[in-house]
């Protein structure tokens, strides 16, 4: 194996020559780039193969009006890195602080044009290794019971070269067409080779397929000189701001909404493109009609003897003949190079365009086959952003660290902290960490309990659809309860059809936190890791089951989550009531009674005072916590050690309730038990 | 407290029913009588009626007739009818004829005129009750004017009777209306006696009393033989109410003093009853008559405030402390009886004086909390000390000026400027983290012209990755970074003294290697080196013959961890065997100057791991008997010892001092901190006082305190001198097993202080699936609510929730929309409109 280690490693196994590498990554797309990245931090031995001579082709061509519409916020007025993260949707992962996309752009949306020039410098400052003008055109497996997964890939590229690996990385992306067949399908032109020059659109009558962003950046590119557009699709509009998935219609796209609303002509339907059905007049204008009607009908005999929809109704909507059809319908991923003992599979229903995936990203049907980036969306499609630079770039993590562990016995990475830092390790990630915020409710941060809670490990941006396998993805454990953090919308709040701008949409109170419809933190808390069997059994539209207790920090305008009391105090007493401890944290003064009052300490006192590390507190911050009646200043107490008497009840009574305080919210607990 | 008002409520029925006040509904009221002739006709034999007479048309006596009408219901419980009576416009008789007549009110029993009362002095309904009962009560309530005439009263009653003597400051007022009451039920049992002579008062009560207040007193006069001695009298301590004035009398009905033989946790007396307290006075066959005799003394000083029990040991099998003499049994329940060995009565009053005061203020302050539970649960209402004092502070401006603020830009290149910079890396939304950079900034101002030290800050909420990449994953964390070296991180006390101390410390190289015999000799006496010479703190010089280095290389070691913390030097020059045998050692030595050089102790160091001797210095920088506060107490906790711990109301006193430090220094490998605690220096000693001893005991007071095991705190009795010898005996005797414990530690666990809100029960019913049935073991159904609030807890937060959603459904349906701003931002109270939202969608 050492042997094997070395890039470039000969094999030699029935007459052909293979360059083995330990993983083999298709694609230096942002995914395999990204893949890389993490394989070489990690000192792992990998290669990619990229079949263009650059980095992210795909970007090259599209999208073919060149505006990107992955925001590239410059200023947040914040200088955290990782919170600013939250607002780069551009920039993949790196230690190197020159690779932010803000140094490559000032436009908020940028030009794709600088998409490809940053994944250029980001895989040649770098130094990626990476395998140009390479396309792999084949992958099978070979049998091994030595290899990692009990067979290596075996990768073929155009050359018929050959290349073996333990684990092979798929970041291909999603670049074959989509294509519908119909009759008249061959009037249709593709997005892929349409003019993106309006002037050949000059007081044309045009019709679109599809009602995506391409479909709608299309229109937006000639809607100033066309006569109209018509869009036609199965669905009905969806538009990212009320469905909040930035893979739907977005707003800088949505100018033909506006002109339809309007009655500017341009216009929107609905209708199966699978009925649909063109013909074209001796003019070469193109008319509307349905499969229907050509079924016993000769084509070839020519448009006249063609029965149109207008004429049986005269209104028919698309009566009107076009100039041009566009088809705008998005993109699949290759199927074809995997060769068939790979069972690599389409998904179900809307998600046949992207193959078969775990939720931990390894393939159905290929054990150490794993795919990332925009083709490995299918595990949050039209949820979370896992088809996006801004969330695959967390999503790729996930995977490099799930290899790590099964591979290199490289645990999860994970942070140890005392008890008393358990709620500012929750506070402190979820107002900055960008992975939870961008894969909402995909990627968890998870809490890992001690014995006896008095200390608990932290992992960051796990994927929580593979909770059940925690233990042996990550080999971290999990004995004694965990909390979960993950990133929610409301749950009804988001959809095609809602109207999002309701009245009173904001929650502003920390006891209806859970109504919260805006993104906001939950916790879960399992007193044991859910199974496999409880996850398949979680209710539906839940990303997890159900936790034995559960808590919601209430959204946030700015979504700066660190209010001492409508934020931080009910987490505090969430977390609290988990643990069946105290969490409050005590000048030292008050640890120095409980020790001579308590045989216990709380965690604070305990973990802090009692290790010499007490928080004294300034003069002024004692007093305001005794005016606060939240500590007992015994300063002023009259002490001539004489017995009181009546002179002294003041002083006296005051010093009776003040001393009743320390312990007072504990006796009221008690209290109300018993009643 | 609520049981306990119960059975308040329940022992006060039989007086409401026949002397309530408060108004019935459908009350029979006034009765009105068309003639005078029609209501002298009605008059029934023995029957009381107040009647007064009107014109038809009343001339302008209308407030008053609002008070008698009001007043009707009050004496209708006295079985007094108020009539009015309607003169026709012809009558000339008695009471319609005469003008004057038709401005009072006329007392008749049966129809005998009793009284008649001029209208002004029935100006509201106080005084109309008052003076009604007055007049009819005339045999019941006597009425004295003299000393003498109270006298007579009393030596008559002598061996009768017993006397309630109430002065009220005018008649007609609320006090003397209670009185009247009181007197309609009771006069039968007690004689009452009433006066409004502030003379009078003066001669029946001590000190200068308060003319313009009630008072009363009841006079043990059926008890009293000897016809010279007046009764003995117990005065209510209440203002004069009438339920008052009631649980006076029921208190002084009941027996002086209970013979019990029975459990005394299942016991209830009338005292308890009425929320009193019960001493018992634990009793034994041999010392009978003397504990009847204390009882019955301590009976007598206690009346009205508790009850006394004689508690025969003898008959009830007790599981407490031979020793112990009193019991204090309290009136709320589910509180265990507290056994306690008393020395003197005194003791038992003061006690049981204490406790009601502390249950008065519990009682206001329960009653407050209550309120506030009713509007909203305590849950949202901060309750760390630490956060709560931050953000009370926040609008405060720090005086943060000397102190430089680091970025990931300049940290690297600031870190060079001087020879040392602090840094402190903080949150600046984290509290305990504001809280530290508020003694930094003190701290700050403190070192403020020292050279050779930068303070800094990096606020980790804006560079994460700076903090992550020096190692910080907790707040606060304050490094010290020297050129060169390896960064220090602090891990003291967060406190101003502490911070600058170790500042001024690291300053110096730890240890310090020393060039000549001079030097040593000055660093011994702290003159050495300069920077220092303001510190005072003990000195420790390592002394290395050149050939020890390996004891040497380990001292060096256990001075890198003590960095900042000891002040270390080490000598290994030639003539180091002169040096160590200066002080009667030989090298390797550690010599220990301790207070500037005065005493320098020499110890030998035989061969030790690094860590060996970090624990060693540590321990060898331990005080003999230490004055114990705040910060340093964590230093002796370490040793895992008991406490002898002796709580001084100032400094000590130097033969105490002298004696403690003779014990402590008695045994070297002692089982115990010999320690004391000056309360004006370390007040928050009072509050360790208070809850060990109710009452404060007199100080000074030594105790042993098992902080570590079992938690026992024993008092060093009081008579004893605090010498060498009587604590040595006391200790063995403890030992042994022969004392009580005076009070314990709680052993109470740190739980959650308040429930949290339960989002999981809020949620089941919009998310139906979510409820248990579709959880794969509905046997094991999780805890609806983290565990430490079962039962009455939650069920208490669901009325609370519910009750909350109904007048939000009731809210949302006034509410109107298109206020300003509302939607477009979360609102600022956002009650209404909150519980049908997410089914509308």
């Amino acid at each position: 194996l050492g042997l094997a280690l070395y890039a470039g490693s000969l094999c030699a196994v029935s007459g052909a020559v293979f360059l083995y590498h330990d993983y083999c990554v298709i694609g230096a797309g942002p995914a395999g780039l990204q893949a890389a990245y993490f394989l070489q931090q990690a000192g792992r031995d990998y290669i990619v193969f990229e079949r263009s001579h650059a980095p992210g082709s795909f970007f090259a061509l599209y999208p073919r009006h060149r505006k990107l519409i992955s925001i590239n916020k410059q200023y947040t007025g914040k200088s955290n890195s990782e919170f600013n993260l939250r607002h780069d949707w551009n920039s993949l992962l790196s230690h190197d602080r020159r690779l932010l996309f803000r140094h490559y752009s000032r436009d908020f949306f940028p030009n794709a044009d600088t998409m490809v020039r940053y994944l250029e410098d980001f895989a040649s400052l770098l130094k990626l290794r990476i395998q140009y003008n390479t396309a792999i055109i084949h992958v099978t497996l070979e049998k091994n019971e030595q290899a990692w997964n009990g067979h290596y890939f075996l990768l073929t590229d155009q050359d018929r070269k050959n290349y073996k690996c333990s684990s092979l990385l798929v970041a291909a992306g999603m670049w074959v067409p989509n294509v519908v067949n119909f009759p008249g399908s061959e009037y249709v032109e593709g997005y892929e080779t349409v003019s993106i020059n309006p002037e050949d659109f000059a007081g044309q009558t045009v019709l679109i397929l599809g009602r995506g962003n391409s479909a709608f950046e299309t229109a937006e590119n000639i809607l100033g000189v066309t006569n109209f557009i018509h869009m036609v699709s199965r669905s009905r509009v969806r538009l990212s701001w009320a469905t909040h998935y930035v893979g739907d219609l977005r707003a800088i796209n949505n100018g033909l909404l506006d002109t339809y609303q309007l009655k500017s002509l341009d216009g929107l339907l609905e209708g199966d493109l699978e009925d649909l059905a063109i013909v074209k007049d001796k003019k070469g204008k193109l008319h509307i009609t349905l499969r229907f009607y050509l079924e016993n009908r000769n084509i070839s005999a020519g448009i006249d003897s063609i029965t149109l929809p207008q004429d049986e109704l005269d209104n028919f909507a698309t009566r009107a003949p076009y100039d041009r059809v566009i088809r705008c319908l998005g993109w699949k991923f290759d199927f074809s190079i995997y060769n068939r003992s790979l069972r690599m599979m389409p998904g179900k229903g809307n998600i046949k365009k992207y193959p078969q995936i775990k939720p931990s990203y390894e393939s159905r049907g290929t054990r150490g086959l794993f795919v990332l980036g925009t083709a490995s969306h299918s595990v949050d499609f039209r949820k979370s952003a896992g088809g996006f630079i801004h969330g695959f770039r967390y999503t790729t993590r996930a995977v490099h660290r799930l290899l790590e562990n099964r591979h290199h016995g490289v645990p999860w990475p994970s942070t140890i902290y005392p008890i008393t830092q358990l709620t500012n390790s929750i506070i402190k990630r979820v107002n900055e960490a960008s992975g939870l915020y961008q894969m909402f409710s995909v990627l968890a941060d998870i809490i890992l309990l001690r014995e006896n809670a008095t200390a608990f490990e932290y992992l960051e941006e796990y994927p929580i659809g593979v909770l059940a396998e925690l233990e042996m993805q990550t080999g971290r454990k999990a004995r004694s309860g965990l909390f979960v953090i993950i990133m929610e919308y409301g749950r009804n709040f988001s959809g095609a059809d809602k109207d999002v701008f309701y009245y009173n949409r904001a929650v502003g109170e920390a006891q209806h936190a859970w109504q919260s419809n805006f993104l906001h933190p939950v916790i879960y808390y399992y007193k044991h890791l859910p199974t496999e069997r409880e996850m398949g059994l979680r209710p539906p539209d839940w990303p997890l089951p159900r936790p034995d207790a559960i808590h919601h920090i209430v959204e946030d305008f700015l979504t700066d989550w660190t209010a001492p009391n409508a934020h931080i105090l009910p987490l505090r007493r969430f977390l609290e009531n988990c643990l069946s401890t105290d969490l409050r944290n005590f000048f030292a003064e008050s640890c120095f009674l409980f020790t001579f009052t308590h045989q216990k300490l709380p965690p604070f006192c305990q973990q802090g005072y009692v290790r010499m590390q007490g928080l004294l507190g300034s003069q002024e911050l004692r007093h305001h916590a005794v005016q606060a009646g939240l500590l007992q200043d015994y300063t002023h107490t009259d002490f001539s050690g004489d017995r009181p008497h009546d002179s002294h009840d003041g002083s006296q009574e005051q010093l009776m309730r003040d001393h009743a305080i320390p312990v007072r919210p504990l006796q009221h607990l008690v209290n109300a038990k018993d009643e | 407290m609520s049981a306990q008002k119960d059975r308040w409520v329940s022992s006060l029925v039989f007086l409401l029913f026949c002397a309530s006040s408060i108004p019935r509904s459908g009350s029979v009221g006034l009765q009105q009588e068309p003639s005078p002739q029609h209501y002298f006709s009605g008059l029934e034999a023995g029957r009381a009626s107040l009647a007064f007479f009107t014109p038809s048309v009343p001339p302008g006596a209308q407030p008053f007739l609002e008070q008698i009408e009001s007043s009707a219901e009050a004496l209708q419980d006295y079985g007094i009818s108020v009539v009015k009576v309607n003169c026709p416009k012809e009558d000339v008789s008695r009471y319609c004829g005469k003008e004057n007549a038709l401005r009072k009110a006329f007392l008749f029993r049966g129809n005998r005129l009793i009284r008649e009362f001029p209208t002004d002095a029935l100006f509201d309904v106080n005084s109309i009750v008052a003076n009604v009962l007055f007049a009819l009560l005339f045999n019941e309530v006597k009425y004295v004017e003299t000393l003498a005439d109270l006298e007579n009263i009393e030596n008559v009653l002598k061996g009768k009777s017993n006397m309630v003597f109430a002065y009220v400051p005018a008649t007609g007022t609320a006090e003397h209306r209670a009185v009247m009451e009181a007197a309609f039920v009771y006069g039968t049992i007690h004689q009452f006696v009433l006066t409004t002579e502030a003379a009078l008062l003066k001669a029946t009560s001590h000190d200068d009393p308060d003319v313009s207040s009630a008072w009363l007193l009841f006079c043990h006069c059926q008890r009293a033989t000897e016809p010279a001695q007046p009764c003995r009298r117990t005065a209510l301590a209440q203002p004069l109410t009438l339920l008052n004035i009631h649980r006076h009398l029921k208190l002084m009905g009941a027996p002086l003093v209970t013979e019990v033989a029975e459990d005394p946790e299942k016991i209830s007396t009338v005292h308890l009853q009425l929320g009193l307290p019960l001493v018992f006075i634990l009793s034994q066959k041999e010392t009978y008559e003397a504990d009847r005799r204390t009882a019955e003394f301590v009976a007598w000083q206690l009346l009205g405030k508790a009850g006394v029990a004689l508690l025969s040991r003898d008959l009830v099998d007790l599981n407490v402390l031979h020793r112990s003499n009193v019991a204090l049994k309290t009136p709320d329940e589910g509180m265990p009886i507290q056994y306690l060995v008393l020395e003197d009565t005194d003791e038992v009053i003061t006690l049981v004086e204490d406790k009601n005061k502390v249950k008065q203020i519990q009682e206001d302050e329960q009653e407050e909390e209550e309120e506030d539970e009713k509007e909203n649960s305590n849950q949202d209402i901060q309750d760390d000390q630490v956060v709560e004092a931050v953000s009370r502070d926040k609008k405060r401006e720090l005086p943060l000026e000397q102190i430089l603020v680091l970025t990931e830009e300049n940290f690297h290149s600031s870190l060079s400027e001087a020879a040392r910079t602090v840094v402190l890396f903080y949150a600046s939304w984290e509290a305990v983290s504001l809280a530290v950079l508020r003694s930094y900034s003190e701290v700050a101002a403190h070192l403020k012209g020292t050279p050779g030290v930068l303070l800094s800050r990096v606020n980790c909420w804006d560079w994460p990755g700076l903090c992550s990449q020096e190692n910080v994953t907790q707040f606060p964390t304050i490094k010290i970074y020297k050129e060169g070296q390896q960064s220090v991180t602090y891990d003291g006390m967060w406190g101003t003294e502490e911070l600058s101390s170790f500042i001024l410390l690291s300053r110096v190289s730890c240890p310090l290697k020393l060039a000549t015999m001079d030097e040593a000799e000055g660093y011994l006496r702290g003159e050495f080196p300069s920077e220092l010479s303001s510190h005072h703190h003990t000195s420790l010089l390592g002394v290395f013959s050149t050939a020890t280095s390996e004891a040497r290389e380990a001292f060096e070691e256990a001075g890198n961890v003590l960095s900042g913390r000891v002040r270390m030097g080490m000598y290994f020059e030639d003539d180091a065997l002169a040096l160590s045998q200066k002080y009667s050692v030989s090298p390797p030595a550690l010599l220990l100057a301790r207070s500037g050089g005065r005493s320098v102790e020499g110890i030998a160091l035989s061969k030790r791991s690094a860590q060996d001797m970090v624990q060693m210095i540590r321990y060898e920088l331990l005080d003999v008997f230490p004055e114990i506060t705040v910060p340093n107490l964590p230093q002796y906790l370490q040793l895992g010892k008991p406490f002898l711990i002796l709580f001084s109301a100032g400094d000590i006193s130097q033969i105490e001092s002298k004696e403690m430090l003779k014990l402590a220094k008695g045994r070297p490998q002692q089982a115990f901190v010999a320690c004391w605690l000056n309360l004006k220096k370390t007040p928050v000693g009072h509050g360790i006082l208070k809850m060990y001893f109710s009452t404060t005991p007199s100080l000074p007071v030594l105790l042993w305190v098992n902080l570590h095991a079992g938690g026992q705190v024993f008092k060093f009795p009081s008579e004893q001198s605090i010498t060498e010898m009587n604590i040595l005996s006391w200790l063995e005797k403890l030992q042994a097993g022969l004392e009580i414990p005076s009070s314990a530690l709680s052993e109470e666990d740190w739980k959650p202080p308040l429930p949290a809100y339960d989002f999981l029960q809020m949620m089941e019913p919009s998310v139906p699936e979510l409820s248990p049935h579709t959880s794969p073991h509905p046997g094991e159904t999780p805890a609806q609510h983290p565990p430490s609030s079962p039962g009455g807890a939650s069920a208490g937060g669901d009325t609370a929730i519910r009750e909350e959603a109904s007048q939000e459904s009731t809210a949302e349906e006034v509410g109107s929309p298109g206020r300003d701003l509302r939607g477009t931002a979360p609102r600022l109270a956002a009650r209404d409109k909150q519980g049908k939202r997410h089914s509308e969608l």
